[in-house]
């Protein structure tokens, strides 16, 4: 028998994540494993998160870590670039992270067009503190702080920061996919190699948003936040590349 | 026997159900028993259909999944 398909040997062997069953954080992070691990690049990956359930990857993962402060992920990725030119270096945040609380780092940073890559996890929630309403919230959309769901005379409306950061100058490259089924899953881990590989080759700024789920916040159970994401979610949050300046 | 073989890590799954959902083959089911962290841990049913795509382990999130080619 050959092995042909197994764990990314990024991940501790010896844990299994915290994560509610479902959730694609554990996705995204494995996707993360084997592109570093194809790129061989792990022994100088450093993986900066945010907070949030997003930061509780440090505890799972075999590889360089740093928290930084709540949103200032952008920011301490910059510094770290500077500081080891050579590192693949990248930031890995969630929406209240990067949208909300981050977002003056965040944009400065794109606007700034460092050589990092970001990873954007976008499910429409804040996870770890209790399903409240992100920026990223969907109109109508139930959350523990808009119990009637948002509207968007009092809430304001969904942000696209994909969009967004496009219409800056700087970014080399952007675009957003989903972890919703298993085509999805593999256009995702090839963003993720192209984005790290405009970093090696110093392309500079580039980006991956992810739409992804939240069964337990959401109210749903994993099948149906599947089905979520397709009918709501991507509707709102159209796939695919959004920027590319390299080709 | 069939052109794949599946091992699920026990201790890793979570009980999700995407392998199941996305498995073209009906090859796996959650099964009867429990692991460590009280979930109903995902068995292969019907192992002889398996057609060794793989798509199983991509899907899984925690990597719980390994696929073998016979």
């Amino acid at each position: 028998m050959e092995l042909i398909y197994s764990r990314t040997k990024t991940i501790q062997e010896d844990k299994v994540s915290g994560f509610c069953p479902g959730c694609m954080h554990s996705t995204v992070i494995k996707l993360i494993g084997e592109v570093i691990e194809e790129l061989d690049v792990v022994d100088k990956s450093v993986l900066i998160t945010g907070i949030g359930c997003c930061g509780l990857h440090m505890d799972y993962i075999a590889y360089d870590t740093i928290t930084a402060p709540h949103g200032r992920a952008c920011a301490v990725a910059t510094g770290m670039k500077k500081a080891s030119p050579d590192s693949l270096i990248f930031t890995y945040q969630g929406d209240g992270d990067f949208a909300s609380i981050g977002l003056a780092e965040s944009v400065s940073a794109a606007n700034r067009g460092g050589n990092f890559t970001v990873i954007f996890i976008n499910n429409g929630i804040y996870g770890m503190t209790g399903g409240q309403m992100a920026p990223t919230t969907l109109l109508g959309m139930k959350a523990s702080t808009a119990p009637k769901g948002r509207i968007a005379e009092e809430h304001g409306y969904p942000m696209h920061m994909s969009e967004i950061l496009d219409k800056l100058t700087a970014p080399a490259y952007i675009e957003r996919t989903s972890c919703n089924n298993p085509q999805n899953v593999m256009k995702t881990k090839k963003a993720i190699t192209k984005a790290f590989k405009n970093q090696l080759e110093g392309k500079g700024f580039s980006m991956v948003e992810i739409v992804t789920s939240c069964p337990t916040n959401w109210g749903l159970d994993p099948m149906k936040s599947l089905e979520f994401i397709e009918e709501k979610m991507l509707p709102e949050y159209p796939l695919g590349v959004i920027r590319d300046t390299i080709g | 026997m069939g052109k794949g073989t599946i091992k699920v890590v026990a201790d890793r799954c979570k009980s999700c159900g995407y392998c199941i959902k996305f498995c073209p083959k009906g090859v796996l089911a959650i099964g009867k028993n429990v692991n460590a962290k009280g979930y109903e841990y995902v068995e292969p049913v019907n192992m002889d259909d398996c057609i060794a795509c793989a798509i199983c382990g991509r899907i899984c999130p925690d990597g719980a999944i390994e696929v073998y080619k016979n």
